[in-house]
């Protein structure tokens, strides 16, 4: 187990920068995730970590040593891949046990390592088989079994759950999480999907362009986005933007224009009902759309997109008007030019 | 009708590639006395003397395993060689990936009759004239670039991730290639060996140059040396021609499949 600090580490591609200068601590034990749309750098960084990659200026630390000139295989951490990278040619057994033999380990051990590795995946029965025979979630269990086996100082997981279909991850999500809870491995993870980093992590960090847009529980950073990029990205479905001029009362702070910020808004803060309330913005219903436990009801003011959650007892009808429904205290408000978080 | 078209045009490119190892055939069995008999129809009696005379008559057998060490020797270098400099390449990423390639290519173009003096020379400074090694060495240098090309496109094919992930799991980058990446380049070898194997296995002008005595002389020399001072045994040259012919026929019956699939990597997604 390590914890693992960036100091300015930056990553370029030729002309192109990856990575901006990103400081950052892991801390031992932790389950990290790097969250942001595709293209963000943060498969850069997992690679980065790995040792597959050199920064290209900075320094990456595991307990406080810097492991810049070190190969992977001197670096002790491990990586599921996206596309499971399983060694068509070996059986599965021969798969997880391959890293215990590169390190000389004897066959007896690495017989009962890879035993104890996969009775804790639930795999035993599958260890004579070779990949191509395994469905997908076998060859995720496998991989897992392949990064595991050694106990790792540090854990690296590259959209490890972007290959299942829905049913599957959900359940691999809850695996993860409990062999992460088994096993108390430096985990770091990374995913495009927001909602499989608010459930999996102690902390999340949002990229953008190379950049942290910010790092905290997932929790504060849904709750309290730093700039409309992370308010954007966190949560589902995203969060609605809208002009100031709709709100009435609303104050921004005195040296920022009524025209230069924005509203962001939740829909799960926001309720839809068919007649006019208090503090409530007509907007004409496009779109009804039943989820099983919710009704997610889009509507248009002004040309500006709202979604807001309905009564499934009382669904608007697309074409008539409903009203949406805020509570002044929901309210985010941003700064139109640069996307800042405005208190 | 388009079917039976498809078939007439496979039937002319059959007959046309194979006409001139039928005639061979016809004329290594036809008594002597029929030898040069036109057309070269069916025999009318069939005789094996010309094998037998090819055997007792020249140190054919001698001449047939130093064109087998030859032509393996060379295979077994240029795949080493080949597959590490492929490897390196399409793997590790090295600098200037089209430019060592296109050097790679450039090499290959000098026609052999213009490197023959210099190699001459070459060999014969070496001490290696008149031995097996020194038509291994040519043969291996000559079918590098051959094999650095086609495995080169058969690497590429093989996700970059398996590479990543050997190197986690503690593989020094030998070991990667040989541990993970060469078991899984089986077609690419195999064609690119057979590929190499045959152009060493029929090569001339160098076994000539470079070879003084029977002790490393290959078989398409010796076939060539066998006409006498007044006549050219057509019934020896015709067996021995065909006896060649048979090891390099063998191997790709066996390997078609993988030579087709080795050099046809990524043409196709799989």
């Amino acid at each position: 187990m390590a914890a693992i600090a960036f100091e300015e580490v930056s990553k370029r591609f030729g002309t192109v920068t990856v990575l901006d200068r990103l400081d950052l601590r892991i801390e031992e034990g932790e389950f990290f995730t790097f969250v942001g749309p595709s293209g963000c750098g943060k498969s850069t960084t997992l690679t980065l970590i790995a040792g597959l990659e050199r920064p290209s200026a900075g320094t990456i630390r595991f307990d406080g040593q810097p492991v810049n000139h070190l190969a992977p295989r001197d670096r002790d951490v491990a990586m599921v891949f996206q596309s499971y990278a399983l060694y068509p040619h070996m059986s599965v057994a021969e798969n997880i046990g391959f890293p215990l033999k590169l390190r000389g380990t004897s066959g007896r051990d690495i017989e009962t390592a890879v035993a104890e590795v996969a009775a804790r995946l639930g795999i035993e029965a599958l260890l004579a088989r070779r990949p191509r025979e395994l469905s997908g979630g076998q060859r995720q269990r496998v991989a897992l079994g392949r990064a595991l086996v050694r106990r790792p100082r540090v854990f690296l997981l590259d959209e490890p759950l972007s290959n299942l279909d829905a049913r599957l991850r959900l359940e691999m999500r809850a695996e993860l999480k409990r062999l992460h809870g088994e096993y108390g491995i430096t985990t770091v993870y990374v995913t495009h999907d927001q909602e499989e980093a608010m459930a999996l992590s102690d902390r999340v960090a949002v990229l953008n362009a190379g950049r942290i847009e910010q790092c905290g529980p997932p929790l504060d950073v849904y709750r309290d986005p730093a700039n409309l990029f992370v308010a954007g990205f966190v949560g589902s479905p995203p969060i609605n933007v809208l002009d100031a001029r709709h709100f009435r009362g609303l104050a921004p702070p005195a040296d920022v224009p009524a025209s230069g910020v924005v509203v962001g808004l939740r829909p799960a803060d926001v309720r839809v009902a068919t007649e006019a309330r208090p503090l409530a913005l007509a907007g004409d219903v496009q779109l009804a759309e039943p989820t099983g436990d919710a009704l997610w009801v889009v509507g248009r003011i002004d040309g500006q997109q709202i979604i807001g959650r309905g009564q499934l007892t009382d669904a608007p009808v697309p074409g008539t008007t409903a009203y949406f429904e805020y509570e002044p205290e929901r309210l985010y408000l941003f700064e139109r030019a640069t996307g800042r978080r405005v208190p | 009708m388009r079917r039976a078209g498809t078939y007439l045009g496979v039937l002319l490119v059959a007959a046309y590639c194979l006409a001139p190892l039928a005639w061979q055939l016809v004329t290594s069995l036809r008594p002597p006395a029929e030898l040069t008999t036109l057309p070269p129809l069916l025999p009318t009696q069939l005789t094996f003397e010309h094998y037998a005379a090819v055997f007792a008559g020249h140190p054919f057998g001698r001449m047939l395993l130093n064109s087998f060490i030859v032509a393996g020797g060379a295979t077994l270098i240029a795949l080493a060689f080949g597959s590490a400099a492929a490897f390196a390449l399409t793997k590790m990423r090295a600098r200037g990936f089209g430019l060592i390639l296109a050097i790679v290519l450039a090499t290959s173009m000098f026609p052999p009759i213009a490197t023959v003096s210099p190699l001459y020379l070459l060999i014969n400074g070496l001490g290696l004239r008149d031995t097996l090694a020194a038509l291994i060495l040519t043969y291996a240098s000559f079918a590098l670039p051959l094999a650095v090309w086609v495995l080169t496109n058969f690497l590429r094919q093989l996700p970059d991730e398996l590479y990543a992930a050997a190197r986690v799991d503690g593989c020094t980058p030998r070991q990667a290639l040989v541990r993970v990446i060469l078991p899984l380049a089986g077609p690419g070898l195999a064609a690119t060996g057979l590929l190499v194997f045959i152009v060493a296995w029929n090569e001339f002008l160098y076994a000539l140059t470079f070879t003084a005595t029977e002790r490393s002389r290959t078989v398409p020399v010796g076939i060539a040396l066998f006409p006498g001072l007044h006549e050219v045994p057509w019934g020896e040259i015709a067996a021995a021609s065909l006896i060649v012919t048979l090891p390099v026929f063998v191997l790709v019956l066996l390997f078609q499949r993988r030579i087709v699939e080795g050099l046809t990597a990524g043409a196709v997604k799989g």
